[in-house]
Parts: structure tokens; C-alpha cells; sequence
């Protein structure tokens, strides 16, 4: 009697990680990224992901904000334009994707620099990113933005909430 | 008359023994082993890509060896619903010809572009048959680039074959017929007298790619089947086979197969080419379109040229010569050393090997056994290196490994057999299922070939699937060469109707492939760059619709102030910059097909509404989990109404009159 309820649970155990296993891929089948992600599981990385920082080439040492540059944020509202303004407003409205009044305020300059350049990775492993998807259910799409143009974006997002 | 016990026991025997002799089916030719050589695990990729020809389906086919899973299917020659290829307003011109637009195409043969006689993973040229035509793919984006029609030609069979530096693609024609600038309205009969072939010589711009008809040979009326470039030491020749020198122009199943030889006609095109560029030759008055699809305007163009520079082989002296050949000769193959030119005579029991080192020395010695039409027909023996005796019925094609191997199919006996080049001597045969025509070795048309694989491309089926009514699928089969023995691996199916096929190491392609087109170098007239750029105008009767796609909504999706009588072009930009997101279009009761656009990329479909009322449209590719909410609506009023023009989305979205 005992060792059929210890073989049940082995099963049942083994039957929870086939299907944990197949929620992931699930999730990741819509990105572009799903079959390198695939090959390295998520979840240990989960562990060393970095909430304030996000995940990608960006941190402190790389992403240093001064007095706003006004031409910069002017290149970055055109490039905004073309490949951000679809879903997202700049207002606090929800389009597509949330609104981008306050943005830089609720998150640090690396995370969003990572976010624009590289959001298949953080969108499997940020909470709050993963959280928001629930109510927007449409991952944001990675642009393919150059470094510069990441950085011309964010600092339009700083003009937009009032840096001066 | 009775039959004594012993005969009967003989004949029992003897039936036992013939049918062990051939295997049956798969079981007895496939042994343990063959699954594991051809999985490729979920999440694994293949070794090499084939890119095989369609046939009549007028497409391209790419499958993972060893495999033989399908990855794509590549829109070249006929019309492709599923993308929109012939349909969009932009892909439209690729189909046009001197005929006007032609929707299908018949695809026979494939090249890769060569440096130094081996494949360096750029462009795609394959053929068209019918209406004789060249097209170059490029193997970044694999999609057509280019389209050149081919004048004086008809059935172009012997093409489109490269020469081992990409100079140029050659265009041999099947059928002899007048050229373009000579009275065509003869009686057939006057063949011998009138009728011409043509082979034709396209440059290859070394860094686009982009083509142009050199020159044209004209040479005497007979069928030119296939063909190949010399290498190392005969690079500057191509050896033609020809079948059809009786001149025949009707019932050719009989009248075309009565000499013993035919020809492999050897021309030494650097020399020719040396000539053209020094004045030779003569322009002659003809039509060809020349179709080039633009990367960034992502529209193609159609421009009918009208005249070709035409050389008469008669007139040449020193530049080609004829090899006879045993019998109606198919594949004309150069092994990878580029010493030994291999005939395969459909109609002969033989194969034989021609040697450039002995073809050059006969050619030096005057060993010539006469002429045709005036050209020299060189000596049988003193051009020969040997004949593959009894090598099966029915020979069509070679290829070859990189251990001095030659592999031939068999269409007769179906069969392939493998045989030393040096030697001449058959090493081992394998049966196929059935009826092969062409066959690939990975690599085997190039100076060093990757050897490993072979497949055979079979021209009948019928048993080796579950059976789908009369129409079956054309048969592949795929053998392990590394062995002595040829080891068959796999059966798969294969769309339209493969003939010849090409294998590549994947690495030369797979790394250098596009993900998306750089929305920023799109430079279509109609692009929107975002959503801020969308908008409509109207032209008279013509209504141009900027239209934004990202995931997922479409900019604008409310628009009324349509007509019926109108012709609507909707624009379609996709706003996507990452890799695989192509979103699709339609619209109700369009007479027309969806267009698949890829990121970044602008797709026009033009649309006629024929009834006043409220028209749907939506992406028809899985975009997002919001993807069956990507639709919109036109409002499409009587002819001659006052509906204004009106769209928006969202909140933009126009708001009915208070």
C-alpha cells in the first residue's frame, strides 16, 4: 500500500516537471530567441537576474545620464515614431504596451536600456515584466535598435518626464 | 508436353533466386542502423541543405539532409498564393517575358555560384524550361532576385550550369527553332535547312550578382540535353551533350535515336569570350525581358531589351569541337579533377569517359574524324580514356566523391551504381525505388566535393507511401556513401517533380542569413515608417493606402469613403524589426491572394470592390495571442456617392456625423 502511494508520487512528480517543461517552451515558441533559450534552462537563471538592472550589455558603468540633451532626445522621439509609438503612448494611457509618462521613474536607465535592446530574455525572467504581460498578452517585439538609437529613445522617455 | 519434376524443381529455383536477387522492398535493402543516421533530434539541425528543383510545380525546394524534413518552398517561376509572389503589385514584373505575364514556369536545374569550382554560398541560378528562362535567388534572403528571359531559345534544358569562377550561367536550348530575327512562318519540315540551336553565355557581376546575356552561339539544329564546366585543368571549357544530330522534327522517339553516337560538343568559352570583347560577333534583333527585384525598394522592375550579340560556331575556327558520344547522351559531367568528362548515354550499354588531356592532344594532332556542318568532329578513341561496360540500362547522370568514385543513376534498371573513375571498373550497385533520374552527391558537381551523402531523385513512387489516389509525390532516397557499399537511409517525399538537385554544407549558408529587412533602408515610394506615416490618398478612381503592421493592429483600421469602381492598392508596411513576424493581409471577396509581409518590408495588393457595403480585413499569420483582434473594416459606398474619406485607429478612428 505504501510503496504504491511512493510510486504515484514519483509519477506524479515526473509529470509536473514534463509539464513545467513544456510551459516553457510554450512561452518561448513566439520569440525569435526560442531555440537558443531553449537549450539553457530558464529557471537557474531566474536565480542570478537582477530586477533593478534587468539583463543585457547595460549597467551603471555603461549608462550614465547628465543634463538633458535636447537634440538627442529629438533623434530619439523620430526613431520612437517608427518603431515604438504603435503601442505605446507617451501619455500614462495604456495602448498596446503601458504608457511612457513616469517610465524613468519606475525604472533604473540600465533596465531600460537592456529592456529595449534585448526583452525576449527579460521578459521570460523579470517579475514585473511577466506580470505586465498578463494584461498586455503581446510580447514587445525587439526592434533591433542600435545602442545609439536605445540610448536616443531613453533619453526622449527623460524629456517626456519633465528632465531637465 | 509435360514438364519433368527436375525442370519444374529448376524453375522454382530459379524464380526463388531472381526475386531474392532484387530486394523487394525496404526491409531487405535497409539495414539496422539507418534510423539513427538520419534523426536529427528536435532542436538539432541538419548537416546540409539541399536545394532541389520543382519541375512543373516552376518552384524551388529546400530540405535538411540527413534528414529529409522540408523547410521551404521558394516562389521562383510560378504564381505562390501563400506569399503573394505574383500577386503583390511588387512581384508582379518577375513574371513578365517578351509573351507578356506568364504565371508558371517548368524548373529543371539548379547551380550554386562557384569560386575556384567550389560553392561559396551566394546565389541560386535555376532554370526555366518553357518560356526559356534564367533566374538567380540569393541565398541570404532565399527569395528571387532576378529573372532574364533567354531569345532565340526554346526549352531550355542545358542550363542554367556555371562556370567554376561564376563567370558566366549557360542557357542551352532542347529545342532548335529559327532565331528571332529570321522569318519563322516555314514549313517544319525545312529543319535541317532553317532551324538553329542556341547557347547562350550570361555574365555574373562578380559583386551583385546581377546578369546580362554576353553573347549567343548559334550553332547547328540539334538537342542540347545538359552540361557542365571544365575544371582545374579544363576550366575555359563547357562540354554540351547533344542528342537529335539525325535532325529529326518528327516522332523523335524513333527518328532522333538512329546514329550510334551523338555529340558532346566541347567549346572553350574563355577564348570566345576573348574574342567578343575584341568586336566579334553580330547584334541581332530579339525581345527578352530582364526582371530585377530591388532589396530596398522591395519592388521589382521589367525591362524588355532588343537586341543580343550572336557569334555562328561555323565561323569559329579553334574553339569547339564535337566528341562523339554513345547514344543520345543525357548528363554531361566533369569529374572534380577536371581530367575525365563523363557521357551518360541513355540509349547506350556503355558509359564513356572522355579524357581533356587526350581531347587536347587530338585536338593538337588533327585527330579528327570528319566534320558536322563544318565543325571538327574529333576521334572516338583518341579522345577516350574508357568505357564503364555493363554498368546498368538506361544511364542519365554522374557525380562524383572526393575519392575518384563516379556515381551514375539508372533510369532502365533502377539503379544507382557507383564505379572508379581510374579503373573504370563498377564497385557496387544499390536498387532504387524506382526509375531515377537525376541524382546528387553533397558537393558532387564542384572541385572538391563533400561525398557522405548521395540522393536518388525517382520518377515513379508507387508503392513506397501511403497511396493519395492516382497523383503521387515523386520519391526521394537518400544513401550513405562513406562506405564501400552504398547504404540506403531514407525515403522522403518531394514536391512538383525534382530533377537535378544540389547539396551544401550547411555552415556556407546558414550563418549569413537575413532576419529581417532594415526598416530604415526600405525606400518603397509607399512605405510608412510608423503609424504617424500611415494615411490614404486618392488619385481619380485609384485610393493608395499607407498601411502600418505591427503586433497586432493594423494603421489605419477604419476607412470609409471607398467606391465601388475604385481600384485600391493597400500598401502594407510591416513595422516589425524581429526575426520571424511576418504578418499577412486580406480582405473579403478580394480576387486575389493574401500577401505575406516580412519585417520591415513593404507589400502592395490591389483590390476592386465590386458591392457597396462593410468589407472586413485582417492578418492571416499568427502573430500574438491578439492576433485574431488584428482586423479592421472598409466602408465601401455606391459609385458616385459622397461618402468622404475617412480612417483613423482608435481613438483616430473617424466617429459617425451627431
Amino acid at each position: 500500500m505504501r510503496k504504491n502511494t511512493i510510486i504515484f508520487l514519483f509519477g506524479m512528480s515526473l509529470f509536473f516537471a514534463a509539464c513545467n517543461n513544456g510551459g516553457t517552451q510554450t512561452a518561448n515558441s513566439t520569440t525569435s530567441a526560442a531555440t537558443e533559450q531553449a537549450a539553457t534552462p530558464a529557471a537557474s537563471d531566474t536565480k542570478s537576474y537582477d530586477p533593478k538592472r534587468g539583463e543585457g550589455k547595460f549597467d551603471e558603468t555603461n549608462v550614465q545620464l547628465g543634463a538633458l540633451d535636447a537634440a538627442m532626445a529629438g533623434k530619439g522621439k523620430a526613431i520612437a515614431e517608427a518603431k515604438c509609438f504603435s503601442c505605446h503612448k507617451t501619455s500614462d494611457e495604456r495602448l498596446v504596451g503601458p504608457g511612457w509618462k513616469g517610465v524613468t521613474e519606475r525604472r533604473t536607465a540600465p533596465w531600460l536600456m537592456n529592456f529595449i535592446t534585448n526583452p525576449d530574455a527579460m521578459i521570460d525572467k523579470d517579475p514585473e515584466v511577466q506580470a505586465q504581460l498578463e494584461i498586455c498578452l503581446v510580447r514587445m517585439p525587439n526592434q533591433n535598435l542600435a545602442e545609439t538609437e536605445a540610448r536616443e529613445i531613453l533619453e526622449f522617455m527623460r524629456q517626456n518626464d519633465g528632465a531637465k | 508436353m509435360k514438364l519433368n519434376k527436375v525442370s519444374i524443381g529448376l524453375i522454382a529455383v530459379a524464380a526463388l533466386w531472381i526475386s531474392s536477387c532484387k530486394p523487394k522492398n525496404a526491409a531487405q535493402a535497409v539495414s539496422g542502423d539507418a534510423a539513427q543516421k538520419v534523426y536529427v533530434a528536435p532542436g538539432q539541425l541538419d548537416e546540409f541543405y539541399s536545394f532541389v528543383s520543382g519541375g512543373f510545380s516552376g518552384q524551388v525546394s529546400v530540405y535538411g539532409i540527413p534528414s529529409g524534413r522540408l523547410l521551404k518552398v521558394l516562389p521562383v517561376f510560378s504564381v505562390d498564393p501563400e506569399t503573394g509572389y505574383g500577386f503583390s503589385e511588387e512581384s508582379k514584373p518577375m513574371l513578365n517575358t517578351s509573351h507578356g505575364f506568364v504565371p508558371w514556369g517548368d524548373e529543371h536545374h539548379l547551380s550554386f555560384s562557384q569560386t575556384n569550382g567550389d560553392y561559396d554560398g551566394r546565389w541560386l541560378f535555376a532554370n526555366e524550361n518553357n518560356t526559356p528562362r534564367v533566374a538567380r535567388l540569393d541565398l541570404k534572403t532565399f527569395t528571387t532576385k532576378e529573372i532574364i528571359e533567354i531569345p532565340n531559345s526554346a526549352g531550355n534544358h542545358s542550363s542554367p550550369f556555371i562556370t567554376d569562377n561564376s563567370e558566366y550561367v549557360i542557357a542551352g536550348t532542347r529545342f532548335s527553332v529559327p532565331f528571332d530575327d529570321e522569318n519563322g512562318d516555314i514549313p517544319i519540315s525545312s529543319y535541317a535547312e532553317k532551324f538553329s540551336g542556341a547557347l547562350s553565355f550570361i555574365s555574373i557581376n562578380p559583386e551583385s550578382g546581377k546578369m546580362a546575356i554576353d553573347f549567343q552561339l548559334k550553332t547547328p539544329p540539334v538537342n542540347y540535353d545538359l552540361s557542365h564546366t571544365g575544371k582545374g585543368p579544363s576550366s575555359g571549357w563547357f562540354f554540351f551533350s547533344c542528342y537529335n544530330t539525325e535532325k529529326a522534327y518528327t516522332l523523335l522517339e524513333v527518328n532522333a535515336s538512329q546514329r550510334d553516337k551523338d555529340f558532346i560538343l566541347a567549346v572553350n568559352w574563355k577564348k570566345i569570350a576573348e574574342m567578343v570583347k575584341a568586336g566579334k560577333g553580330r547584334k541581332v534583333k530579339t525581345k527578352y525581358a530582364h526582371n530585377v527585384m530591388d532589396e530596398n525598394t522591395h519592388t521589382a522592375t521589367s525591362t524588355i531589351k532588343d537586341e543580343v550579340l550572336v557569334l555562328d560556331i561555323a565561323d569559329l575556327k579553334d574553339v569547339c569541337y564535337y566528341i562523339p558520344c554513345p547514344k543520345s547522351p543525357h548528363g554531361s559531367d566533369v569529374d572534380p579533377s577536371g581530367e575525365y568528362i563523363v557521357g551518360s548515354g541513355k540509349l547506350a550499354s556503355l558509359i564513356p569517359v572522355f579524357s581533356f588531356s587526350k581531347m587536347q592532344k587530338a585536338i593538337e594532332e588533327k585527330k579528327f574524324e570528319g566534320d558536322f556542318d563544318g565543325i571538327p568532329v574529333l576521334n572516338y578513341e583518341a579522345v577516350l580514356h574508357g568505357e564503364v561496360k555493363k554498368p546498368g540500362l538506361g544511364p542519365l547522370h554522374t557525380e562524383f566523391d572526393a575519392n575518384g568514385n563516379a556515381y551514375t543513376s539508372m533510369f532502365v534498371s533502377s539503379e544507382v551504381v557507383k564505379w572508379n573513375l581510374k579503373t573504370l571498373q563498377v564497385i557496387d550497385r544499390q536498387p532504387t525505388f524506382y526509375s531515377t533520374g537525376h541524382l546528387t552527391v553533397a558537393g558532387g558537381d564542384a572541385k572538391t566535393p563533400y561525398g557522405k551523402y548521395l540522393v536518388a531523385w525517382n520518377k515513379i513512387t508507387k508503392d513506397r507511401y501511403l497511396p493519395t489516389g492516382p497523383e503521387l509525390t515523386q520519391s526521394a532516397q537518400l544513401f550513405d556513401i562513406t562506405g564501400e557499399k552504398m547504404q540506403l537511409l531514407l525515403d522522403f517525399p518531394t514536391i512538383g517533380e525534382p530533377h537535378y538537385a544540389l547539396m551544401i554544407d550547411a555552415k556556407k549558408i546558414k550563418d549569413q542569413q537575413a532576419r529581417i529587412y532594415d526598416i530604415n533602408k526600405n525606400n518603397h515610394p509607399y512605405v510608412a515608417k510608423g503609424e504617424k506615416e500611415a494615411k490614404i490618398t486618392r488619385e481619380g478612381n485609384k485610393v493608395h493606402i499607407n498601411m502600418t503592421l505591427i503586433r497586432s493592429h493594423l494603421t489605419p483600421d477604419n476607412i470609409e469613403g471607398i467606391k465601388v469602381g475604385d481600384e485600391v492598392y493597400f500598401h502594407l508596411t510591416n513595422l516589425e524589426q524581429d526575426w520571424d513576424l511576418p504578418h499577412g493581409f486580406t480582405i473579403k471577396g478580394s480576387q486575389n491572394a493574401e500577401v505575406l509581409v516580412l519585417p520591415g518590408e513593404t507589400k502592395t495588393i490591389k483590390w476592386q470592390p465590386k458591392t457597396a457595403g462593410i468589407v472586413p480585413f485582417y492578418c492571416t499569420d499568427f502573430c500574438s495571442a491578439l492576433h485574431q483582434e488584428m482586423s479592421g473594416y472598409v466602408r465601401v459606398s455606391p459609385a458616385g456617392s459622397s461618402t468622404p474619406l475617412q480612417y483613423g485607429t482608435g481613438d483616430s478612428a473617424p466617429k459617425a456625423a451627431k
